[in-house]
């Protein structure tokens, strides 16, 4: 009697959600007014009336407050912002959705470049981005630009105090093994890749090097160099530095900023045997259904004021000439990681997607942090 | 009748949308592979099952059951005797310390657990105030190991023991307890044979409370751990967000939702025995 009349309603209830889940992937993920078509190949100039609606995703406070409200203003373009938290997050969403829903994503080199695999990026026409101009001509050289556009880029190494260590630490092997007074007082980066990096480079191999022996070996010295350490911090390391908790630590160069912003005995530098070169970028899935405003939006980007907004508030490195020949020596001075020019960054191994080799680097990654 | 479902349908609804069908997506995922750029394909196998074999997995499975462990002990130990004071109270007292029980679910646990950081470290306020007394020499920190994260997991998850407990506590009939008294039984032996089975079903509600998200969390291992200790919930985690492998994830999870679910048998086992008695 009623167990029936609940199976049925069941049966229904079951077709509703089926329904709805097989109607979903469908559905256009915003429905984008068609923007007025440009004429094909004629230069777009920057008043251009793309108008329209973008969605873009950034993590939190990474541009101008005003940035958005000022582009809609100048533009007509609506746009709404998302926000992510990791690259792991944003990438997963748009593999989930197969690059549906957003216009510009922010996100690191390798993911960036992984994406771009997948066939899920647009390749980038610099012609339609006259702000390109600004950017260093070398930073072009590296491949994965093809799909993202640079909007800042850096490197890794060690970040310590220098009030507290007596000596100028200048190895990966200062963080790996460490003199006995800096034992237990050392934090290294947790995320896959940054965690890999200190011992694959001071090994002197490559940063995304896929040979299985090379990785047993850092593996080894991981394991060894866990013994020796503090904490694994992604993300309080620089106050580690300042409360004194930590005296050296891995750490990437404009976040060893933040420590030194609160404590100038903070040094940053590059270890000898080199390290990462990481790029955030600007990329434009392929499925996006505005393209014109997207390039609009970038290269509202490249601007050199938004790129000294970043310089000065973000305290992190801008591929472009004309904002980094413009800062003030103020600032520079306070933050000496700020002027490592171009040229050293590129010695620097830009970090790439492994591919087949990701499985690998987890199971080590797992089996490090795992280990006693 | 009709009321029945309107009555349960939305809840239902809700269930069926939001956890049995991410449920049986996950469950299809456990049987994929992962792509070389970290894309699900159809490839069903049960390799990513046979993975949770090696040693590096089952290691971490091993440490995470005996700290969950531990942390439901500690909870027993310490949220029983809470639960039977706050139950021996008069009635109008009995509100306002249950809401004291709750009351740090005002406050994310999250930031709850920062807040341990800054009691614990090395330059924290533990360790400075032990040095203030004379009591140690040189700053210590009581983070960054095995201890922390119990300490942590106790904080977060102890009112989960002491609210089931209480409410068993609290249906036990006082005459009980006076009958045994007046056959002459000390309250050491009474409570062993009365109380405590009495309350068995309590105890064994709030254990599963407390271990099944002890078991599972990631965030504690991570900031109180110095991520040095490698729990289930991170490496699930790692899986799904680092090295971008939906499927073994997946199998992971259900490995631990395999662990769960034995437990819950065993609650309901409990149950049935205790109402028999």
């Amino acid at each position: 009697m009623n167990t029936r009349k609940l199976a049925v309603f069941l049966m229904w209830l079951l077709s509703l959600v089926l329904m709805a889940c097989g109607g979903a992937p469908s559905q256009p993920s915003e429905p984008t007014p068609q923007a007025p078509a440009e004429t094909q190949g004629a230069p777009v100039e920057t008043q251009a009336p793309a108008k329209g609606k973008i969605v873009i995703s950034n993590w939190d406070a990474y541009m101008p407050g005003d940035l958005l409200e000022k582009f809609t203003a100048e533009t007509g373009i609506q746009v709404e912002l998302a926000l992510h938290a990791t690259n792991e997050e944003i990438v997963g969403k748009l593999v989930a959705s197969k690059g549906k829903g957003f216009d510009v994503v922010f996100m690191t080199g390798q993911f960036a470049d992984a994406m771009a695999k997948m066939g899920l990026l647009s390749e980038i026409d610099y012609t339609k981005l006259p702000n390109s101009a600004n950017l260093f001509e070398e930073v072009k050289r590296i491949p994965f630009t093809k799909y993202a556009v640079p909007y800042t880029w850096g490197t890794t190494g060690l970040c310590y105090r220098s009030d507290l260590v007596n000596y100028e630490p200048d190895s990966w092997y200062d963080l790996l093994k460490p003199k006995p007074e800096l034992v237990g007082k050392i934090t290294m980066l947790s995320t896959d890749r940054w965690l890999l990096l200190p011992a694959q480079k001071a090994l002197g191999f490559s940063a995304n090097t896929t040979d299985e022996q090379e990785m047993q070996q850092v593996k080894e010295l991981l394991i060894e160099a866990k013994k020796t350490l503090l904490a694994y911090d992604n993300t309080t390391f620089y106050s580690k530095l300042v409360s004194g908790e930590a005296l050296l630590v891995e750490a990437w160069d404009g976040w060893c900023n933040y420590g030194i912003a609160e404590n100038p005995d903070i040094r940053f530098v590059i270890p000898k045997e080199g390290s990462d070169l990481w790029v955030d970028a600007m990329v434009i899935p392929a499925p996006s259904e505005n393209k014109e405003a997207a390039y609009a939006f970038i290269d509202y980007v490249l601007r050199p004021e938004i790129g000294t907004w970043v310089a000065e508030n973000i305290l992190y490195k801008v591929p472009s000439r004309a904002v980094m020949e413009k800062l003030s020596p103020d600032l520079l001075n306070s933050f000496p990681n700020l002027a490592i020019p171009p040229g050293e960054l590129l010695k620097q191994e830009a970090l790439q997607d492994v591919g087949e080799a990701q499985s690998l680097y987890s199971a080590i990654v797992a089996e490090v942090l795992a280990s006693e | 009748m009709v009321s029945p479902i309107l009555l349960l349908g939305p809840a239902l609804t809700w269930l069926v949308i939001f956890l049995v069908f991410p449920l049986a997506l996950i469950f299809v995922y456990s049987f994929l592979q992962r792509s070389p750029f970290g894309q699900i394909v159809f490839q069903p196998s049960l390799d990513n099952y046979l993975r949770l074999f090696n040693p590096t997995v089952l290691r971490v499975f091993l440490n995470s059951l005996r700290i969950a462990f531990i942390v439901t002990l500690l909870a027993l130990l310490l949220g029983y005797p809470t639960a039977y004071f706050i139950s021996s109270q008069p009635s109008r007292w009995k509100n306002t310390l249950l809401v004291l029980v709750i009351l740090p679910f005002w406050t994310s646990y999250l930031i709850r657990t920062y807040a341990w950081i800054v009691l614990l470290n090395r330059e924290g306020v533990l360790s400075r105030f032990l040095l203030g007394l004379g009591l140690i020499r040189e700053p210590i920190s009581f983070l960054y190991n095995d201890t922390a994260i119990v300490i942590g997991l106790l904080y977060g998850y102890l009112p989960f023991m002491v609210l089931p407990l209480y409410s068993s506590i609290e249906r036990l009939s006082p005459e009980l307890r006076e009958a045994s008294f007046d056959l002459g039984a000390p309250p050491l032996r009474t409570f062993w044979h009365i109380t405590l089975p009495l309350t068995l079903r309590g105890i064994v509600t709030g254990a599963i409370f407390v271990f099944v998200p002890s078991l599972g969390n990631f965030f504690v291992p991570e900031l109180l751990g110095g991520g040095q200790r490698f729990m289930i919930g991170n490496m699930i985690n790692n899986q799904f967000l680092q090295a971008r492998n939906w499927p073994y994830g997946s199998a992971m999870a259900f490995g631990v939702m395999a662990i769960v679910l034995a437990l819950l048998f065993f609650q309901a086992w409990v149950t049935r025995r205790t109402e028999q008695v």
